[in-house]
């Protein structure tokens, strides 16, 4: 591996490149899809290659190619050059790194059992058990159970030193039951929607959630829901469960923190940041004084823990909101000095937040697992202790518009809260806000003990696109005057 | 690249590897090269080359599939071996019945050779051109422009043996002031036919046109969508309705509805992956040719899209060529979607409405009901209030929470041009329409 990642290093400053970096990565994945009844899909992907990424003439080139040949490394490297100083023609001033970031190491995720070596036949009863009890449910037209498991062997090297090996290896299970009716459709998914919870973990995070056990409940409730009345419009209180809370993070905290949306960079797709620079420093109030906002990638299990990013910089945790007022951005080594050039006081080294999607895609600022801290409450006094409300569960949909501040969220499950309990089922159920507003208007938090780090494996972001896999660690937590019931 | 024979040598050498009893192989390859620009700079630039061997390999009713990008005869062998072994770990499928037999598929040059062959200083001129523009009218520009060469290689052991090999060029730009911004967008098969400079005057004049936005009340209002949202509303529909797994599991707004009318009779819908006026794919991820498909015709829902397996769930039913890549719990679904128009130029939109909107785009859009096709969403880019016919004022952004079939049946003009539209995977050839009673639902800040 280091004859090649030498190769491509000394050859990127032999055409001109002032800065290099080399990731040779191989990802396996193994999904397993049960559908009612029949295994569905049991695929088993491989894919493997290398990318550099280089500055000169002060500009950024990458390329990458499938072949760990040498003759191609010396193509791909010399490519990557010629495409920086192409990049040049439109420069304005030269690419600032910042302090040189120097890591010898290696990480590997900590699993009690790797789940490569758990037999295909174990996983596949799993599913298939699961399977059965949803579908044992009357009225459960669709019954769909998943696996996924991966590996990514990564080595990063670069022209300032750096040599990191690292191993990532990811559980994911989860379960869907789908009821349908005359002109309707509900579903009930299971521990997250769309799909999977997952984190980086071994088959013992699968051993912990239970699928099985809770399959059967997911088809009751989706049926239930086909007869449940449309959730009623108006203002009113909400408490939002740990799932869908954690999207309400990701989509409202997590992608307006990232500063590379911030200068601009994400503008013509996926949007820029109500975030703005001038708001840094602890002087905008973000939420209400409970609200404590965390980035990091050092919790266990999290789905946006590792041990260094994608530049080579090392795991940190990062204060994101601290009693309500917003303190900091999510960062790369270029960001964080575009920032320091605002705010003298900001930290000179990046707090590592560049990922790629792979050996084919260049770093880019990612979330790493962004985590609303835990409160006091239990959810049942927090229910007890709301007079008049509605409780929202699982994701169903999302959307917000491209500066992160009006978002309307829909949930899979809602019941009524009346007198501090709850009541009547209700299906279809929105949300919609305006981001500060909504978090100024967070009034109780549950505690640690309900505290879960919510598994994202699906965040899209960049051109060409790139899947993120990011934590969230939330508890329930209660907001007032929101906008619910959206959907005629 | 590799080209035709070089994959037709790599197939062949995978089937000959399988001792299954049927045995398919995908190879999908190409160079993609990406030059992405803001705040009037290019701030990432890659490229891109790699290649998926995906193998099905079948035993009685049992499949299973693995896949490398690993060219090696080892490699190779290893994904075929993968591929038997979670193939003999499955249980029989019932309505799996036969990988597809061959059948004659329509050979169509998608290959550009300028395109192809697209350097990244010819790029990076391009995107000069539109930041130069920008930075003379004060606002600052962002966007991509790509080129790329796909190819594609489906190949069986019952005989299938196709190939495809097509180019694409795609230009986006956004460019932006303080308080608006403007979008401009072309995609094309052929980079010798975009015009970077057309691309951004067209962005900038809308984000110049668009400062000092305001806001006025959400509700009911009559829209003008321009391209790029009719066609967010067409992909939405593929998606979740127009295959024929969702027909057959109850998910779909076409269940039960078949043969009757679900939009305005104004309303024409097909899928045609050979029609040039899109991103042409000839045949599908089994190598069955692609047919064009009725969908809606003229209001009334005619039918969906069938891959082998669906179709073998349905009696006298064949694929009609919209697989996706094995193994697949989505279903088919339509990838090169076009949508009838009409005879109205936008001047008339514009000048036969007495108070709309006009729209641009959507941003993040996402179905809230998929039976109900409802739909909600951002506008952005160039939001504006028509008032007598003519665009008086620009507009803070709407959220709308909206059916799609709803609004079709309230489609009161189409435009005569179309555009093709980039879609999530292949293309979307649409018109701009005129809507009553487009449903607006909240506002944002800016």
């Amino acid at each position: 591996m280091r004859n090649l990642t030498d190769r491509a290093l000394d050859l990127a400053k032999v055409k001109g490149a002032t800065y290099a970096d080399v990731r040779i990565v191989r990802r396996e994945n193994q999904a397993i899809t049960v559908k009612n009844g029949i295994v569905q899909r049991l695929a088993l992907d491989s894919s493997q290659g290398f990318g550099i990424r280089v500055i000169a003439d002060g500009a950024w080139g990458f390329a990458s190619s499938h072949r760990l040949e040498p003759a191609e490394v010396d193509r791909v490297t010399a490519l990557a050059v010629q495409i920086a100083k192409a990049s040049a023609l439109t420069k304005i001033e030269d690419v600032d790194l910042g302090p040189a970031e120097v890591h010898v190491g290696s990480y590997r995720t900590p699993v009690e059992i790797d789940p490569f070596t758990v037999p295909l036949n174990d996983k596949v009863s799993l599913l298939l058990a699961a399977d059965k009890e949803a579908r044992a449910v009357k009225g459960v037209k669709v019954a769909t159970s998943s696996l996924v498991f991966i590996r990514e062997n990564k080595t990063f090297a670069s022209t300032e030193g750096s040599f990191i090996e690292q191993e990532i290896i990811e559980s994911g299970l989860g379960i869907v039951a789908v009821a349908v009716a005359q002109g309707e459709m509900q579903k009930r998914s299971y521990p997250n929607s769309f799909g999977r919870h997952q984190g980086t973990a071994g088959y013992e995070f699968v051993k912990r959630w239970d699928l099985v056990g809770n399959a059967r409940r997911m088809g009751e409730e989706a049926v239930a829901l086909l007869s449940a009345p449309q959730c009623p419009a108006g203002v009113t209180t909400m408490i939002l469960d740990g799932p869908q809370l954690a999207l309400q993070v990701h989509e409202s905290c997590g992608h307006p923190i990232e500063l590379d949306r911030v200068f601009g960079t994400e503008a013509a797709y996926a949007g820029t940041s109500f975030l703005t620079p001038e708001k840094y420093g602890g002087h905008f109030r973000y939420g209400s004084d409970i609200v404590n906002l965390t980035a990091d990638a050092v919790t266990p299990t999290g789905l946006g823990t590792f041990g260094y990013d994608d530049e080579g910089v090392p795991a940190q945790k990062t204060d994101i909101v601290k009693n309500g007022m917003f303190v900091g951005y999510l960062t790369s080594r270029e960001t964080a000095q575009e920032l320091r050039r605002l705010h003298p006081d900001a930290p000179a080294r990046s707090n590592g937040a560049m990922r790629a999607d792979g050996w084919n895609r260049i770093p880019i600022i990612r979330m790493t697992n962004i985590s609303l801290q835990p409160g006091t409450w239990t959810l049942d006094d927090l229910i007890a202790d709301t007079d008049d409300g509605i409780y929202m569960i699982t994701n169903k949909s999302w959307s917000i518009d491209d500066k992160r501040l009006n978002f309307q969220f829909g949930t899979e499950l809602a019941y009524q809260i009346k007198n501090g309990k709850l009541g009547q089922m209700y299906k279809n159920a929105t949300y919609t806000g305006i981001t500060p507003q909504f978090w100024g208007n967070c009034d109780a938090i549950c505690n640690a003990d309900h505290w879960v780090v919510w598994g994202t494996p699906n965040c899209g972001k960049g051109q060409p696109g790139q899947v993120a896999h990011t934590g969230h660690g939330t508890a329930p937590a209660r907001f007032r005057n929101v906008q619910v019931g959206v959907m005629k | 690249m590799l080209g035709k024979e070089r994959l037709k040598v790599i197939t062949d050498r995978v089937l000959g590897f399988s001792g299954a009893d049927q045995t398919e192989v995908v190879i999908m390859g190409g160079d993609e090269h990406l030059t992405r620009f803001a705040t009037n700079r290019i701030h990432q630039n890659v490229s891109e080359t790699d290649v998926t061997v995906r193998v099905r390999a079948v035993f009685g009713q049992k499949m299973g599939v693995a896949s490398g990008n690993d060219l090696s005869d080892e490699a190779l062998r290893h994904v075929v071996d993968a591929a038997e072994t979670v193939a003999r770990f499955q249980q029989d499928n019932p309505d799996f019945h036969s990988l597809p037999e061959p059948q004659p598929a329509q050979e169509i040059d998608a290959y550009i050779a300028a395109t192809a062959a697209c350097s990244p200083e010819q790029r990076a001129q391009g995107v000069a051109a539109i930041c130069t523009l920008s930075r003379e009218n004060g606002l600052q520009a962002a966007g991509a422009f790509s080129t790329e060469v796909q190819e594609m290689f489906v190949a069986n052991s019952l005989g299938v043996a196709a190939y495809h090999c097509g180019t694409v060029a795609k230009l986006v730009t956004v460019i932006m002031s303080d308080d608006s911004s403007g979008y401009g967008a072309a995609t094309a098969a052929d980079v010798s036919t975009l015009d970077p400079e057309a691309v951004g005057r067209v962005a900038v004049d809308k984000a110049l046109q668009s400062r000092h936005p305001t806001s006025i009340e959400p509700g009911a209002y009559t829209v003008i969508l321009e391209e790029a949202a009719v066609a967010d509303m067409l992909s939405s529909l593929g998606f979740t309705g127009f295959g024929a797994l969702a027909l057959q599991e109850g998910r779909s707004f076409m269940t039960g509805r078949l043969g009757e009318p679900v939009t305005g009779a104004n309303i024409t819908i097909w899928d045609d992956g050979l029609d040039p006026r899109g991103l042409v794919l000839p045949f599908d991820f089994e190598g069955v040719p692609k047919q064009r498909v009725a969908l809606i015709e003229k209001g009334i829902a005619q039918g969906v899209v069938y891959d082998t397996f669906t179709a073998g769930r349905e009696e006298g039913k064949a694929s009609t060529g919209h697989s996706l890549p094995a193994p697949n719990t989505f279903g088919p679904i339509p990838l090169n979607l076009f949508m009838a128009p009409g005879t109205a130029t936008k001047a008339e939109m514009l000048a036969s409405t007495e108070r709309g909107i006009w729209v641009t785009r959507f941003h993040y859009t996402n179905t809230v009901h998929p039976i109900k096709t409802v739909l909600t969403g951002m506008t952005r880019d160039g939001t504006f209030l028509i008032e007598d016919g003519v665009i008086t004022r620009p507009l803070k952004n709407f959220r709308f929470t909206q059916s799609i079939l709803e609004a079709f049946s309230r489609a009161e003009m189409l435009s005569s041009d179309c555009k093709l539209i980039s879609g999530r995977r292949g293309g979307i050839y649409v018109p701009a329409a005129k809507i009553h009673e487009f449903q607006f639902t909240g506002t944002t800040e800016f």
